[in-house]
Parts: C-alpha cells; structure tokens; sequence
C-alpha cells in the first residue's frame, strides 16, 4: 500500500506540472482552451488528493462548502462579458478572504507559539488579503456603479493612508516580538480592512486596469505567504503564478500610461485639473453625417477601427461587428487598434470585439496598428478618447504628456464617433478633434455605427 | 528541520515566480482578460488549506472559518474556470471561421 500522505504529494506535484502547462498554453488563442482543461484537471486532482488527508475527521462541513461554493460560481461564470471586470475584482475579494479567513484560523490555533519568521508571514498574508478584499469589493462597486466613479478626494488623504499603512505594519512588528498579544490581531486586520476601502476611495475608472492588475498581484502574493504559513508547496507555485501575473499587468498598464505604481495609486487622476480646463479657446470642430461618414469609409482601401470604453458602455460591438462586415465584403482592409488601457481591464476591448464574432487576428495591438496608421485612409475612433490624443506627443504641459498613445491623427481621415464635446474622463481636452482631418460624428455609438452600417449596405437595418 | 522547510520554501518561490514571469510574459495582449480570470481560478487552489481546516475540526473556530473559506474558493474555482472557457471560445482566427 502506498501511505496517503505519497498519494496527496503526488496529486500536488502534477497539479503543480499542470497549472504550470495551462499558463503556457494561454500563449495563443489557438491552444488557450487546452490551457483551461490543465487548469481543471489539476484542480480536481489536488482537491480529491487533499480529501485523502488523515487529519480529517469530519467530511460533511467539506462537502456543504464544496457545493455551495459551486453553486455561487455558477452564475459568477456566466455574467455577460460587459461584466467580466466587475466579476474579476469581486473574484480578487473572495480569493483573499479564502487566504485571510485560513490565515486567522492558523493564527488562533499556533499563538501565542508562533515562531517570529511564522508571525512575519502570516501578518504579510492577513494585511496583503485584507486589503484586496475590501479594495476589490470596493473596485467591483465602482464597475458595476454602485458607488460613484469619479475619484473622491480630501486633504492629507495621502497621509492618512499611509499612516494607516504604517499603524498596521507596527501592529504586525510588535505582534512578531510579542506573540502573546493576541488582542491586537484583530487589530490588525481591521486596519487592512479600512485600508483596502480608503486605498480605492481616489480612484478613477480610467485607472481601473492598473488597479485590478494589482489587486490581482496582491490576492497572488498572499496566497503564496499562505503557502510558506502552510508549508505547501502547491500553494506557494499558485500563489507565485498568480502574483507574477498581476504583476506583469501592473507593470503593463502603468507603462501605458506612462505612470507609476505610487502615482496610480496616490495620483487621483481623475480630477479636472483647472489649469488645463480654463486654457481652452474657441476652436473650429468639423461634423459629418452617417451618410457623409459612409461614403468617406467605402471610398478608403484601409480603415482602423480604434475602440474604446465608450464602445462598451453603449454596447456597440455586435454593431461594429455589423460595419466590419459590411467594409469588409466591399474589399476595404479593417482592423482594429487597442490601447492596453483601452475600456476597464486589460484585454477588456478584445473580449468584447471577440464575443461579436470579429476574427483576433484583426485585433492588433498598439505597436502594431501605429506602424500601419501613416497608410491608413480612415480611423474610425469610437468611445475612445484620452488614448488617441496627441497632446501625449506634443505637448509637455499636458497631464499625459509620455503616455504612449495611438498616433490616429497620422491616418489621412480621422472620424470620431462621440456624445458631445465634453471632456473625457481624465478631463482632459483633446485636440484631435481640431485637427484639419479630422471630422466629429455626434451621436450614440451604437445608433451612429448602426446608421453607417445602413448608408453601406442600402438595407432598411434592424434596430 | 524549520529552517530547512523555509529554505525549501523559498526555493520553489524564487523558481515559480521566474517560471511565471518567463511563461506569462508569452501571453499574447490579446488574452490578458482570460489570463487574468484563469490565473484568478488557479489562485483558488488556496481551498486546499481551508479543506483541512474544515476537517480537522481543531477548533470550533478555525473549522468555521476554513468552512466559509472553502466556499469562497470553489466559487472562484468553478465561476474561474467557466468564464474562462467562454471566452477563449469566442476567439476565432479569420482563417478557420466560416465566409
């Protein structure tokens, strides 16, 4: 007989070799499904591996919870795909308080004989989870507008973070030196709690992928602490995985928008800045009609399409599917141009475009689409805005001056499908929509699209 | 016989998190919203920690607690996992879909 403790070490070293292969896969579209299957049978296998575990006495509150949590999962797989980076953050919460709830149980039952290096990583791991748990609850509430989504701000709020930040890192110290004072761990987590509320508080949605990346990293590194408190090598491999993940999306995001980590996250951005709002003049803005937009686009050999949150909001994309269609049967060249911080999550405009049916191999990425923007006869920007304003480039006073940006002012025509004249979210006045070539549709994105669509095809349309 | 187990530890850290930097980085800009939900998914492996807790039933306490724990993983593990999939199925190459 092989003893039980073989078998579960051997489960965990495949799901390990496993969830290592389903990353893999995730390289290219084409393999990406085989990714999900590892994931899956690594999952089970190390779940029905642990259930082998001698300590066990008591199956039924298992089986409950299994189930139950399967049940809530359920619906939580079949949101709309609008709702994917809502459904991430909450997601990011419920895998923290998984690592959080483990951790204060392991803390109760090992204090006050707790060893310092133990106690360091445990605290690592509550504070970590804490404040994923409440900062993604809070990132979900403002994706789903529950809660406002401009940024909120006050004096000294930076402070006041950070000094909580720091009470809860003193708790974690002294509770290392003096592990008896178990009254204080509560404490501490409370503190990491409120800190994940007040962290969100100043941000803006246009900062929503940065922070779900790093929420995403921080909810990783706390599973992996759990795994050093849990002496489980599985869970360190996950956790390291998820973290390195989160990470290299962070580092994305902030790369493009030519920001730091502490700026995202201490910057508010979302706020007018007065100085540039009152520096706007009376300038000269072109506007063209659906019919006038049509015969602009079926004269071009190539268009780009350039979407943005905008896009999502209306829920035009099965709609922008509809004028692909329609260009591309007349011979036209389409593709799209996506910004990594285009829309709220990362790969969040690819997501949408994919699910109304638009080939992925059209769906170019920033580096791509600005070597073709020179050549390109039209770009179609629709809902997207502070990524295609060349005051990036141009001007240094700008806010987001070196951000990277999609040079669509390069193409020959520039048609921007947009509500009004407003500002976008960062608040910042865009001046391609001066520009010579360039011509503004107003209107909604998804009756606009809709109208073109009808002028190319000459059919009634439907809706 | 601690320190070795922190020294293990830290090894397989060290290891994984160059592995997943090195195999991540790979990951096409075009799938970072099903990276994002599957890592999230795997993430939840975490249950493995509450499963025991639940059972071991050292203290009223911690079996409450890995019992909630449990079910806040699962969801991540099947919700993880479903949304995952449907998405990757939504991404067609031109060459393979229909005219």
């Amino acid at each position: 007989m092989i003893p039980a403790t073989h078998i579960i070490e051997l489960t965990y070293l495949i799901a390990v070799v496993l969830f290592v292969l389903s990353l893999k896969w995730l390289s290219s579209p084409a393999t990406a499904r085989h990714g999900v299957w590892a994931g899956e049978v690594g999952m089970l296998l190390a779940i029905v591996g642990t259930l082998f575990y001698r300590g066990i006495v008591d199956y039924k509150w298992i089986a409950i919870a299994l189930v139950l949590g399967a049940i809530i999962g359920v619906p939580l797989g079949n949101v709309q795909m609008t709702a994917v980076p809502q459904r991430t953050a909450l997601s990011h919460a419920f895998g923290a308080l998984c690592v959080t709830l483990v951790g204060t149980a392991e803390f109760y039952l090992r204090a006050p004989n707790i060893s310092r290096f133990m106690m360091s990583i445990l605290s690592l791991e509550v504070i970590l989870g804490g404040l994923t748990i409440t900062g993604s609850l809070m990132a979900a509430g403002k994706l789903q507008e529950i809660l406002p989504q401009r940024p909120i701000t006050y004096k000294g709020q930076n402070f006041v973070n950070l000094g909580m930040l720091a009470i809860a890192v003193a708790i974690a110290v002294y509770l290392v030196l003096n592990p008896d004072a178990m009254h204080l761990y509560p404490v501490m987590v409370g503190i990491a709690l409120v800190f994940g509320v007040m962290m969100i508080i100043p941000i803006g949605g246009a900062d929503m992928p940065t922070v779900i990346s790093l929420l995403n990293s921080y909810a990783g590194l706390s599973a992996a602490a759990m795994g050093f408190v849990l002496n489980s090598k599985l869970l360190i491999v996950a956790g390291s995985l998820d973290g390195a993940s989160g990470f290299i999306l962070s580092v994305n995001m902030s790369k493009a928008m030519n920001r730091s980590f502490t700026n995202v996250l201490f910057g508010a951005f979302g706020q007018v800045a007065p100085a540039v709002a009152g520096a706007v003049e009376a300038r000269n803005v072109r506007s063209a009609t659906p019919e006038e937009a049509a015969s602009i686009l079926s004269a071009a050999n190539k268009v780009a399409i350039i979407p943005g949150y905008g896009m999502a909001v209306a829920q035009a994309q099965h709609k922008v599917r509809e004028l692909y269609d329609a260009l591309t049967k007349r011979g036209i060249d389409v593709k799209f141009g996506i910004h990594p911080v285009a829309g709220r999550m990362p790969g969040h405009m690819n997501v949408l475009l994919a699910e109304a049916d638009i080939p992925y191999d059209k769906l170019l990425d920033m580096d791509d689409i600005n070597g073709d923007l020179p050549q390109t006869d039209v770009a179609l920007v629709i809902g997207a805005n502070d990524v295609t304003n060349p005051a990036a480039r141009t001007d240094p006073s700008s806010p987001i001056y070196g951000m990277p940006i999609l040079d669509v002012d390069k193409a020959r025509t520039v048609m921007v499908i947009k509500r009004s004249m407003s500002p976008g979210f960062a608040g910042i006045d865009n001046p391609l929509y001066y520009l010579d070539n360039t011509l503004m549709l107003f209107g909604d994105a998804k009756q606009f699209v809709n109208s073109i669509v009808r002028e190319l095809t000459g059919t009634g349309g439907h809706g | 016989m601690v320190t070795t187990d922190l020294y293990n530890s830290l090894y397989v850290f060290i290891l994984a998190a160059f592995i997943g930097f090195e195999v991540i980085r790979k990951v096409s800009p075009l799938l970072h919203t099903p990276l994002m939900s599957l890592t999230n998914a795997l993430d939840a492996i975490a249950v493995v920690g509450a499963i025991i807790l639940a059972g071991e039933h050292k203290s009223t306490l911690a079996a409450v607690l890995g019992t909630i724990a449990i079910v806040a993983a699962t969801s991540n593990i099947v919700g993880g996992f479903i949304i995952t999939d449907r998405m990757l199925k939504m991404f067609k190459s031109s060459r393979t879909q229909k005219p």
